[in-house]
């Protein structure tokens, strides 16, 4: 495995009254994608949200290359070089596909080269360039949060859940742009539900089960293994296909 | 790509009926703007109408630049401010400090070049003044009860009560009158020969105010649509957590468009001095029951909404004042429960996530 980008250590973390982290320990090699499996209300969104300042974080370490980030306001987490894509997608509706783009490009005007390679990547983007977000189809806004994710260059990428009721085609399509990171060397953290989709991208994998990882290894070891898979994911790979 | 690829578009409608209601619908605005202007034709002549139109014009643009940064103080995060009117009381007096008091001998002199000096600096005081409390404000009254909005009022209304004090100790507790400089005293007749038209009186001050209340409007909406802040405004009303993620700091945000929501509440008192000519302590609290108004029907935190909530407000008070007097006191209030009626998220609402 290669040096570490980001290190959790015990993390424990509330939303409310609710106790959903017990002690998450997770370390996320960097130029790899890693996939962090699990069941509903296993804690993996929760787990994004306390990296990103978003959850309190109760107890535990957070750190990012080496420093710790626990504690740190949101904005000045991204600062650092985290790039964040929300299950809900957080686009802005009201505002213009450009509009989200140049928000998020935060340091300066938006590099041309390096939008011609996302418009590459997610060609609907440059089509309605200047309408409405909020018009967009579900698959034109997933493309969109993760374009702006990488509009900019970042040292980790934490996506959730992008393939959550999208159809197969704009599945296969963001698997592509993916694959393309990944080429990259991106650091990828991504929280899925979709083992295919998983199987094909991730290079490591850990499992979360009740607030904690129960589970981290190669995503190829995992895949051509059905028992771990029924024992960790209650799956097996014949019911995916 | 798929099907999916395709942008989802409204149709095109067909006919009259279709095309009305379709322009009802979706531009609420602007339908209701031209009932409220069209109506009142049929029952008075047009030299009244036209008169009476643009001194509800002035009015509701005096109201717009007062309830704009009150509006988006409440979208961008959820804060209620009542005591927004007291900065509006602030700037009516800093601004009648410098006109009247200081520079009063150059603004009733009469020429251009001095009247619009002693106007600029009165206005720019007035915002500097009600912009600089309102930066101590929202440090230290607003920002340690954010996310609560009983908590909110209470202290909003508390720091009010304590700039109207201090309005009375620095300026005395009687009412001060603020004369027009010359210039704009008046009115400007319209030559009868103008078929129609000829002969209408339109107060000068009342048409200067609707000239500066548009180019307010305009340079804000330059702000809101061209400028990486405005966007950012406009993200943040939408979705204030991902503007975070993005790496902005929301509070910083905020605290820049309280304080020029501070200033341009000032910069409203401060011509609303001097259309009313006359200036008291609490004339703010009195126009918070039309700025609230405002940006309820507008839709909360929509700068659009705001602009047109307050020219429809600014409109029926003066045709109704005219009309029916009786019922000038209940014609804000009516305005609004009749557009809530239809609907009840404003005009032009932003969709919170």
């Amino acid at each position: 495995m290669s040096e570490p980008i980001l290190k959790l250590s015990g993390v424990h973390a509330d939303i409310d009254q609710y106790h959903i982290l017990h002690g998450v320990d997770l370390v996320v090699p960097k130029g790899e994608l890693t996939v962090l499996l699990g069941r509903n209300g296993a804690g993996k969104s929760t787990t994004l949200r306390t990296i990103m300042g978003l959850t309190l974080l109760r107890k535990g370490s957070l750190t990012f290359k080496g420093e710790s980030i626990a504690g740190m306001p949101t904005p000045q987490i991204a600062r650092k070089g985290i790039a964040f894509v929300p299950e809900s997608m957080g686009i802005f509706a009201l505002l213009s596909v450009r509009e989200n783009m140049d928000l998020a490009a935060v340091s300066g005007p938006i590099d041309e080269t390096r939008l011609e390679w996302v418009f590459g990547l997610f060609p609907p983007l440059k089509r309605f360039w200047n309408r409405p977000a909020g018009n967009l189809s579900g698959g034109q806004k997933q493309m969109l949060a993760i374009a702006r994710a990488i509009i900019e260059p970042r040292e980790l990428l934490l996506v959730d859940e992008p393939t959550k009721g999208l159809a197969p085609a704009i599945i296969n399509d963001l698997a592509g742009a993916f694959e393309e990171l990944k080429e990259q060397h991106a650091s990828i953290l991504l929280v899925e539900q979709n083992f295919n989709f998983s199987k094909r991208l991730g290079q490591s994998v850990a499992v979360m089960d009740d607030g904690r990882i129960v589970h981290t290894g190669q995503m190829a070891e995992l895949a051509e293994n059905d028992e771990l898979q029924q024992e960790l994911l209650g799956l097996s790979l014949g019911a995916h296909q | 790509m798929s099907a999916q690829d395709d942008i989802l578009d409204q149709e095109t409608p067909q006919g009259f009926r279709q095309r009305f209601a379709d322009f009802r619908e979706n531009r609420p605005h602007l339908f209701l703007l031209a009932v409220m202007v069209l109506v009142p034709l049929f029952f008075m002549n047009p030299v009244t109408w036209l008169s009476l139109t643009i001194s509800g014009l002035a009015m509701g643009l005096m109201l717009f630049i007062m309830a704009s940064g009150m509006t988006l103080t409440f979208g961008l995060m959820g804060v209620l401010n009542l005591g927004h009117g007291a900065f509006i009381s602030l700037g009516a007096f800093a601004g009648a400090t410098v006109v009247v008091f200081w520079m009063g001998g150059h603004a009733g002199s009469g020429t251009l070049g001095m009247t619009l000096i002693a106007l600029l600096a009165a206005f720019i005081f007035a915002m500097a003044v009600a912009g600089s409390l309102g930066l101590l404000f929202e440090r230290f009254v607003i920002r340690p009860v954010y996310g609560d909005h009983l908590k909110q009022i209470l202290v909003t209304v508390g720091g009010a009560i304590i700039i109207m004090e201090m309005i009375h100790v620095i300026w005395g507790p009687n009412e001060i009158p603020v004369p027009r400089p010359d210039l704009l005293r008046g009115a400007m007749i319209l030559d009868d020969t103008v078929p129609l038209i000829g002969g209408v009186a339109v107060e000068t001050y009342r048409l200067a105010a609707v000239l500066l209340g548009l180019a307010v409007y305009a340079a804000m909406v330059w702000v809101i649509e061209r400028t990486k802040a405005g966007i950012l405004i406009r993200a943040g009303v939408e979705n204030t957590e991902m503007v975070e993620v993005l790496g902005y700091r929301i509070k910083l945000l905020f605290l820049g468009v309280f304080v020029a929501g501070s200033a341009l509440a000032g910069l409203g008192g401060a011509m609303w001095s001097m259309y009313q000519e006359i200036i008291t302590a609490h004339m703010g609290e009195t126009l918070m029951i039309s700025v609230i108004v405002v940006i309820i029907l507008g839709g909360l935190g929509s700068i659009k909404g705001c602009f047109y909530g307050a020219i429809l407000v600014g409109l029926i008070n003066l045709y109704i004042g005219y009309l029916a007097p009786t019922f000038a006191a209940i014609a804000t209030v009516g305005l609004m429960v009749g557009i809530l009626m239809w609907r009840p998220q404003g005009l032009i609402p932003v969709i919170k996530v």
